[in-house]
């Protein structure tokens, strides 16, 4: 039955030699993909794991906190400020006596932080004292230390305006010249979600992952299995291989792409401002950054489980960190920050953030694009120099 | 037919990084149009570095190389138009069926439209793949692969075409369809490199190079070669002792270059200048001694300084020695289905203590799958595979401790060193603490593993890994001794020391089952089977085997001829 399917005639003999070499190879590779059920894990379904950690495992926002409150003199003041801590949403309280009391729960790390409306609470306050409250946080979880104290000053200062309103006769309005009324507004990200631009960063990876981890098996297969010295005695020359490698996982990856967008967009309700023919363009131009990387590892190391560690090490690891995807790139030391310089996933990771959550900010675009665009041709330079159509 | 210059080699050498010995030292030689050109020698010869020279995936360190005209240095794009390479593994993708290979290689070829359809035609009509076009290249037997490989270095028809030890892991039968094949491109005035550890192969070749770290010890027509041997063959005959034990007596005799069992015969070269062999002096006074006609692998040996001249330090016998004449290994009725498949149907021999039984049959005919049962790898549909009378698969451990294990390729890890190799194996056979070291000194001992211990396994040289292989396989003084294929891609010195180390271990009373491809191997079995679409078609001594294919035409057939006779008298009784 597969003899009827065989039919080599329908094969058209008006293409240049070199194209049909290349639609070969490039035919031959995405058979291999298919039929790979590892290119399945690496592309479909391990970009829709990472979504899915990203949107709803991993959160920057606090959300129900342990703290403890210490209520040494219950007078209506400091009541009415702790059931104000008991009301948020970012805190869960324990409530003590005595400020030496949570000094265990601290240490056992059950609280992160403890808030102590001291004795004399109620008269500093009716005096106009400065810092009648104090606010011990957890330093050894530095990120949190800070959510926590300046969620613990939010609720303070909600408190204190709420208070004012309320009594308008508890304090002379001229005493409250500390209470400046803050209103925050998170631009592009109104609801300060970290999943809108978690998720986006996200995309990245997935795209770093797929145009490095994949490519970085197919050349050292080739040698693993010997196939790749009977091609090198064909005329098939540097280029027209390497374009047969391109070509399909460049494919592979606008393809995941498009599939971890739609789910950004529908399923994690990210929003999406830009355009999509920036997006297809900007995801081009970084595959042809992350691509010639793999298959460079791929050529150099010449086996597969060397190279796919490499690959890990050299491009994921570095996406995942240096990036700006999670950890914030201003507040790196000064060298690793000169690093990320040349990591073609922190343009990306900004285009993608800028694009999901602004628009085409062509501001922002041009010059990602511009580096991304030295970047490809510098590896694809360098990927042809260290490609050879022999053994040695 | 007047020889057409093909290609030329001139006072080449390669030399590669890290190694002080050239790969290649100086060698010179002519390549001929309308005929093979035999590449042999022993393995770390630099056959594969001279092929890969001739194809231009390497550049020679010194000298020159010139394939059809061309230089291969500065010609290359227009080499890779004349010349097809099939490598080692044949260079195919196994994720890719008969027919994308065969359309991937036309790409690449630049063979279209209706120069495509008529060589498609013609190839698949040649390999006879064509009611295979739609399977994975990669379920293919390792003859049909073969097959494949050519038919895809054949899409457009080269002027050269090399062939990188083609026949290795590939069935008799195979073989022969093969060397038909070839032939027939020969008549077409192609040139045909073929390089191979299989000396009867070598026969058969126009011309033969012979090789030796990296020089040439012989070039020119193979039976001049065999000529140098003629009065130097001999066979023991009528022994009237273990041909085994003789073998072991005469192989360190000064004036022996090579002997080698042949059946219940054993073979001997004498070194030149010597006297005819005498049995008296052999310590087989009984025995008749007849001259024979030289064969290449006599000659090769010869070439070569003679065969292993030392007597196997493997003494021991096994921890239970088991009573004289009793069946140590025996299979009864075994049947194995996979699904509707039967691979295996009713198969039943026995193999008494201190014999050597060899499992042969071509490729997908059920040989491994029945030695998998054998070794309780697999469990059988029917039937039951049984070491000293215990049923392998109900009495599990005690029985298997009694079997020693070598695997296709040898299976050791080459990333570990030696030592951790032995180490590993030791603890995998159960053995601890005082009985382990004793265990792994012995045959450290043994086998001369010293110099090699801290280099990793896939480093060492080939005959080191043989032995290292033998050495884990043997550690625990097994009773039985399982092989599958156990010199296969081995050259003939290094497969003779091999066997030299299995003889004086079933001298001593071990029992062995072995597989093999390679005919000339199974002469060293006190009996074979034949097992082919599943059924065991014929057993019987190597010589009873060769009776049975003694005809008018063919007064003296080799193993070989036997094997092939049979297959085709059952294919025959089966239309």
């Amino acid at each position: 039955m597969t003899a009827r399917r065989f039919d080599p005639s329908r094969e058209s003999d008006t293409w240049p030699a070199w194209w049909r070499r290349v639609r070969g190879l490039s035919r031959k590779e995405m058979i291999q993909i298919v039929r790979d059920p590892s290119s399945y894990l690496i592309a479909g379904l391990m970009p829709l794991l990472l979504l899915f950690i990203f949107g709803y495992g991993v959160t920057l926002d606090l959300r129900q906190v342990p703290v403890a409150v210490v209520v040494e003199n219950p007078t209506p003041e400091a009541t009415s400020l702790l059931d104000s801590f008991h009301n948020s949403q970012y805190f869960i309280v324990r409530q003590y006596a005595h400020r030496a009391q949570p000094k265990d729960d601290m240490l056992a790390g059950r609280v992160k932080g403890v808030i102590v409306l001291a004795d004399d609470f109620s008269d500093r306050l009716g005096r106009g004292d400065s810092a009648p409250v104090q606010i011990l946080v957890d330093g050894s979880d530095p990120n949190t230390a800070g959510l926590v104290l300046n969620y613990a000053q939010g609720v303070w200062s909600n408190w204190l305006i709420q208070e004012t309103f309320a009594h308008a006769n508890l304090v002379p309005t001229d005493r409250l010249k500390s209470l400046v009324y803050l209103e925050p507004r998170y631009w592009f990200n109104p609801d300060a979600r970290s999943q809108n631009f978690l998720i986006p960063g996200s995309v990245a990876i997935i795209m770093t992952l797929i145009g490095t981890l994949l490519t970085a098996l197919v050349v050292a297969r080739e040698w693993e299995r010997g196939t790749i010295e009977a091609l090198m005695t064909t005329p098939v020359g540097v280029s027209e291989f390497l374009l047969g490698k391109l070509i399909p996982y460049f494919l592979l990856g606008m393809g995941a792409m498009s599939l971890a967008a739609t789910a950004a967009v529908w399923v994690f309700d990210v929003p999406f401002r830009g355009s999509i023919g920036m997006l297809l363009l900007v995801t081009a131009l970084f595959l042809l950054t992350m691509l010639p990387q793999g298959l460079l590892i791929s050529t150099v190391t010449r086996n597969q489980f060397v190279a796919s560690q490499a690959a890990l090490i050299a491009a994921f690891l570095p996406a995942f960190e240096l990036s700006g995807f999670i950890f914030e790139i201003n507040s790196m030391p000064t060298p690793v920050r000169l690093i990320t310089y040349f990591l073609p996933a922190r343009y990306y990771v900004t285009s993608l953030q800028t694009l999901f959550l602004a628009g085409d900010v062509m501001a922002v675009l041009l010059p990602a694009m511009a580096t991304l665009a030295t970047i490809a041709v510098l590896l694809l330079g360098l990927l042809i120099l260290k490609t050879r159509m022999r053994l040695e | 037919m007047a020889t057409r210059l093909l290609a030329e080699v001139r006072q080449v050498t390669k030399h590669f990084r890290g190694q002080t010995a050239p790969a290649i030292d100086q060698l010179s030689l002519s390549i001929a149009a309308g005929e093979v050109t035999g590449l042999v020698g022993p393995d770390g010869a630099g056959k594969t570095t001279l092929i890969r020279l001739l194809a231009g995936l390497m550049l020679p360190s010194a000298g020159q190389i010139t394939v059809c005209g061309d230089d291969t240095l500065t010609g290359t794009n227009q080499l890779r138009h004349v010349v097809s390479y099939m490598p080692q593994r044949f260079g195919l993708y196994e994720d890719l069926t008969v027919a994308e290979n065969l359309r991937l290689y036309a790409d690449l070829r630049g063979v279209v439209g209706r120069e495509r359809t008529e060589a498609f035609e013609r190839l698949l009509a040649f390999t006879a793949l064509a009611p295979f076009t739609g399977r994975l290249a990669g379920k293919l037997s390792g003859g049909m692969k073969q097959k494949l490989g050519l038919a895809c270095s054949l899409i457009h028809t080269p002027r050269l075409l090399l062939l990188d030890e083609p026949s290795v892991g590939v069935d008799p039968i195979s073989r022969r369809e093969l060397w038909r094949m070839v032939y027939e491109l020969v008549d077409e005035g192609i040139g045909v490199v073929w390089s191979t550890a299989y000396l009867d192969e070598a026969e058969r070749c126009a011309t033969v190079l012979l090789l030796n770290q990296g020089q040439q010890l012989y070039f020119g027509p193979p039976t001049n070669l065999t000529d140098r041997a003629a009065g130097r063959s001999f066979l023991l005959q009528n022994l009237g002792q273990s041909r085994r034990r003789v073998l072991s007596r005469v192989i360190r005799r000064p004036e022996i270059v090579d002997a080698v069992i042949q059946g219940a015969s054993v073979r001997l070269v004498m070194a030149e200048g010597a006297a005819a062999p005498d049995g008296t002096t052999l310590g087989a006074p009984h025995a008749v001694v007849e001259e024979t006609a030289p064969r290449f692998e006599d000659a090769f040996v010869d070439l070569l300084g003679g065969g292993p001249k030392y007597e196997s330090p493997l003494g021991q016998a096994p921890d239970d020695v088991l009573t004289e004449g009793q069946a140590v290994v025996e299979a009864i009725g075994l049947t194995k289905r996979f699904g509707s498949f039967t691979a295996a149907r009713d198969i039943s021999f026995r193999i008494p203590r201190g014999e050597i039984y060899g499992l042969l049959g071509p490729n997908g005919a059920g040989k491994s799958t029945t030695f998998k049962m054998m070794c309780g790898l697999l469990k059988p549909t029917a039937g039951s595979a049984r070491v000293a009378g215990q049923d392998l698969h109900r009495a599990g451990g005690a029985a298997r401790r009694r079997l020693g294990y070598m695997a296709q390729k040898f299976s050791l890890y080459g990333d570990l060193s030696v030592r951790q190799n032995l180490d590993f194996f030791a603890g995998v056979y159960g053995l601890s603490r005082q009985r382990k070291r004793d265990a792994i000194a012995r045959v450290i001992d043994t086998f001369g593993l010293v110099p090699y211990l801290n280099q990793n396994a896939a480093e060492i040289p080939l005959g080191f890994k043989q032995r290292l292989a033998l050495a884990s396989a043997v550690m625990h003084n097994p009773a039985v001794l399982f092989l599958d294929e156990p010199t296969s891609g081995v050259d003939p010195l290094t497969r003779r020391e091999f066997w030299l180390h299995i003889n004086a271990m079933v001298e001593h009373g071990v029992t062995v089952l072995v597989t093999t491809h390679f005919l000339d191997e199974a002469e060293y079995c006190d009996r074979i089977g034949l097992v082919y679409h599943g059924h065991m078609i014929a057993q019987g001594s190597p010589d009873e085997l060769k009776d049975a294919a003694r005809s008018l035409e063919r007064p003296d057939p080799t193993l070989e001829d036997a094997f092939i006779e049979l297959v085709e008298h059952y294919d025959r009784q089966a239309v």
